[in-house]
């Protein structure tokens, strides 16, 4: 009797076959990109896309539990070992966007203009300013990392003093650097899309290293029996065709391009 | 005071023009919270009954820890229901996970050691009260509840309220379990949580005051129904 | 004929008249708080029941309401144990009366339904005892807001209500104003002439006086005399009797 009360309360929500979990990242979502183009499909295909936009880690998770249909993300090394251990059919570029170094007016670590991301980090470091970090192991983080290996400096010695680690999504991070007054990396759409900038600016923009690279894969159904896996490739396809490149393309906030499709050629 | 005023605008703005995103997220709130509160009641009040008037070995530790679980943090529920939701779960095949049914499964974890908590304190002095008196009757225990939990009404009315209070507010668990998608599990707690990590702080902060204007609606209907009760016995 | 004021869980539940007690002992850490040899409570009228304090008067009470099982000894209801499903058939009434959060009305319904009325005969009987207490003007208050003399009256009017084989009040008027008191005792009064069967723990001497049939006196847990009231106040048989009337025994 409760199981049959349960499916009673469950089937108030929608039919079993008109929907995908996709699991993706807060820089896709809080940008707004979904909220454009995932209407364009959903009219043409009657499939409602669900999005459960969590950090990258946590995405990859729900993933690899079978917790979701599609995964797109932002973080090629994570994602080829996703598909390497068999929980994904195949990955493929999707669309790029880059990563830049915002922070106060002051600008007391003069790094304003600067092409050098490493460059400025060493700069961030030397004068010692207030630097906030993901710190949440995200592809984010794991590019800011990245970059501070090539700029020879191991911030970790300083957590808590001049690098703080919110531990927390990109929003939360920019809430705290606008409150902490300070520097932080973040994906260029998520900034343009955030509304508490304050006074703050784009100070470091250009180096090839910020470049920001989403893949898209279909969860394989041999790790994951109860995947959609019609529906879930009919989305990835459209995604990858020139129509869903397009819609992505076609996406403007303030006047800016956020995400620059850049799928290999498919032919459909 | 400039984002205060700026919220006071938001929240005002989508009230009037019924934002149909706005109605939608507070419906599912209030599905969510309600139904939540409702189990916890099926669930709290015989708990709380029985240890407000049975005795055994072990009784004591046992309303320690159902007064203890009150502080369960939510995030800890929602990560629970997630591992045992989750399709690698235990309950996998149920395909629960990011729907409302997995979000009221939540919440009711976390309000029926709060209904539980308080109602058997609310009954156990009821029952030091009035068990002189209703032993007189011959009543057992079982027909003694009966008379207790009427006559506790409005205690456990306010125990239901607190309850709903923890539920509503709350945002670790349902967006864990929930997943937070858009027209389908994203309720006020965490479209407030959204909008704060968009930065749109003003919004989330309109938001807020809906939320706790709401709030503030059911436990001024609750009061509002008890006094005209009351009125209507000197009727 | 008394039985047609019964409902059918009363009538199932049996007369619990005559109520006796044999050897009765009770003691607590060494101490002997109650020994009686022998109590039969039968017949008609009124029994107070007084002494000073900690004499054992509520001991007994609840010894032979069924209440509290003695340490020895027992206690019979018409020849059989006391039994739960019983006490529909006698009333009491506490020092301090717990009533419930509801109407005047309502907790003497609560009562008439406890020993098995229906719904409408319980509100039916409740009206009608209210209105012969001269209460019916209350009958909507909410019981909890009547003042302490307002609220034993409606405990006795509830303990009345059903019609008991028999009543046991313990000490009902205790810090009540004197009109309240003598309301009360008329009330009793007016039951037992109508046949009721009473025991009544009373506080002092002035109101056994006025209400007893017989007067049983306690002391240290045994009961020292029995008489009718005329007898006990006029001929004392014992010293310890001599004293309380003189007032001069206080523990």
């Amino acid at each position: 009797m409760a199981v049959s009360a349960v499916v009673a309360m469950t089937a108030g929500g929608a039919m079993a076959d008109d929907f995908i979990v996709v699991q993706s990242t807060t820089s896709t979502q809080n940008s707004g990109l979904y909220d454009y183009i995932l209407p364009i499909y959903e009219d043409k295909s009657g499939v409602q896309i669900r999005v459960v936009a969590v950090g990258t880690g946590q995405a990859i998770k729900n993933a690899r539990n079978c917790d979701g249909d599609v995964l797109l993300v932002h973080a090629k090394p994570a994602e080829e070992k996703f598909v390497a251990e068999g929980y994904g059919v195949e990955r493929t570029d999707l669309m790029y966007n880059d990563f830049i170094i915002v922070g106060p007016p002051a600008d007391p670590a003069g790094v304003k203009g600067m092409k050098n991301a490493p460059a400025a980090l060493n700069k961030i470091a030397g004068s010692e300013s207030i630097f906030v970090s993901r710190g949440d192991d995200s592809g984010t983080n794991k590019k800011e990392v990245a970059l501070w290996k090539t700029a020879g400096v191991d911030p970790s010695q300083s957590s808590g003093q001049w690098y703080r680690e919110t531990g927390s999504g990109m929003g939360a991070t920019l809430n705290a650097t606008i409150g902490m007054d300070g520097y932080t990396m973040t994906d260029r759409a998520t900034w343009i899309a955030f509304g508490n900038k304050a006074d703050h600016e784009i100070l470091v923009e250009g180096d090839k290293a910020l470049f920001n690279q989403y893949g898209v894969i279909l969860v394989d159904s041999g790790k994951c029996p109860r995947v959609k896996s019609d529906l879930g490739q009919a989305f990835v396809d459209w995604m990858l065709s020139d129509e869903g490149q397009k819609a992505i393309a076609s996406y403007r906030l303030d006047g800016k391009q956020l995400f620059f499709p850049n799928a290999p050629n498919v032919t459909n | 005071m400039q984002d205060f005023a700026a919220s006071f605008f938001e929240a005002f703005r989508l009230v009037i023009s019924l934002d149909p995103d706005l109605l939608e997220v507070v419906w599912l709130s209030m599905r969510v919270s309600l139904s939540a509160v409702a189990m916890a009641a099926l669930v709290g009040f015989p708990v709380g009954a029985f240890l407000a008037v049975a005795r055994f070995p072990g009784r004591g530790l046992l309303v320690v820890t159902i007064s203890a679980l009150m502080g369960l943090p939510p995030v800890v529920v929602g990560l629970v229901v997630y591992m045992l939701l989750s399709s690698a779960g235990v309950l996998g095949p149920l395909q629960l996970l990011y729907t409302p049914t997995a979000m009221i499964i939540a919440q009711t974890i976390l309000v029926t050691p709060i209904v539980a908590a308080l109602a058997r304190q609310t009954l156990e002095d009821l029952h030091d009260e009035y068990r002189d008196q209703l032993v007189l009757y011959g009543l057992g225990n079982l027909a003694q509840l009966k008379t207790l939990l009427w006559e506790g009404r409005y205690s456990l009315l306010t125990t239901l309220l607190a309850g709903f209070g923890r539920a509503v507010a709350e945002v670790g668990a349902v967006i864990i379990v929930g997943g937070n998608i858009n027209h389908v599990t994203r309720v006020m707690t965490t479209t407030i949580a959204l909008e704060t990590s968009k930065g749109n702080l003003a919004l989330a902060l309109g938001l807020g005051f809906i939320l706790v204007t709401i709030a503030f609606a059911v436990n001024a209907l609750v009061f509002m129904s008890r006094a005209a009760a009351v009125r209507r016995a000197y009727a | 004929m008394r039985e047609d004021v019964l409902s059918t869980v009363q009538r199932q539940a049996m007369p619990v008249l005559p109520v006796t007690g044999t050897e009765l002992k009770v003691s607590r850490k060494g101490r002997v708080l109650l020994d009686v040899k022998n109590i039969e409570i039968a017949d008609h009228g009124t029994t107070v029941i007084v002494g000073p304090n900690g004499a054992g008067k509520s001991l007994l009470l609840n010894l032979l309401a069924g209440l509290r099982q003695p340490d020895r000894g027992k206690v019979r209801w018409n020849g059989t144990p006391p039994s739960r499903s019983r006490y529909c058939r006698f009333g009491m009434v506490l020092q301090h009366a717990v009533l419930l959060r509801r109407s005047v009305r309502a907790n003497v319904e609560y009562a008439l339904r406890a020993v098995g009325h229906s719904r409408n005969e319980a509100r039916r009987r409740a009206e009608t005892s209210l209105g012969e207490a001269g209460m019916e003007r209350l009958s909507h208050a909410s019981a909890r807001v009547l003042s302490g003399g307002e609220r034993q009256r409606l405990a006795l009017v509830r303990a009345l209500a059903t019609h008991p084989d028999l009543l046991f009040l313990d000490e009902p008027t205790s810090s009540l104003d004197p009109a309240s008191v003598l309301a009360i005792e008329t009330m009793v009064q007016d039951a037992s002439v109508k046949g009721m069967r009473a025991v009544m723990v009373a506080h002092d001497l002035a109101q056994a006086k006025r209400v007893a049939d017989e007067i049983i006196l306690m002391h240290h847990g045994r009961i020292v005399e029995r008489a009718a009231t005329d007898d006990f106040f006029q001929r004392p048989q014992s010293e310890t009797a001599e004293a309380f009337i003189a007032g001069r025994l206080l523990i």
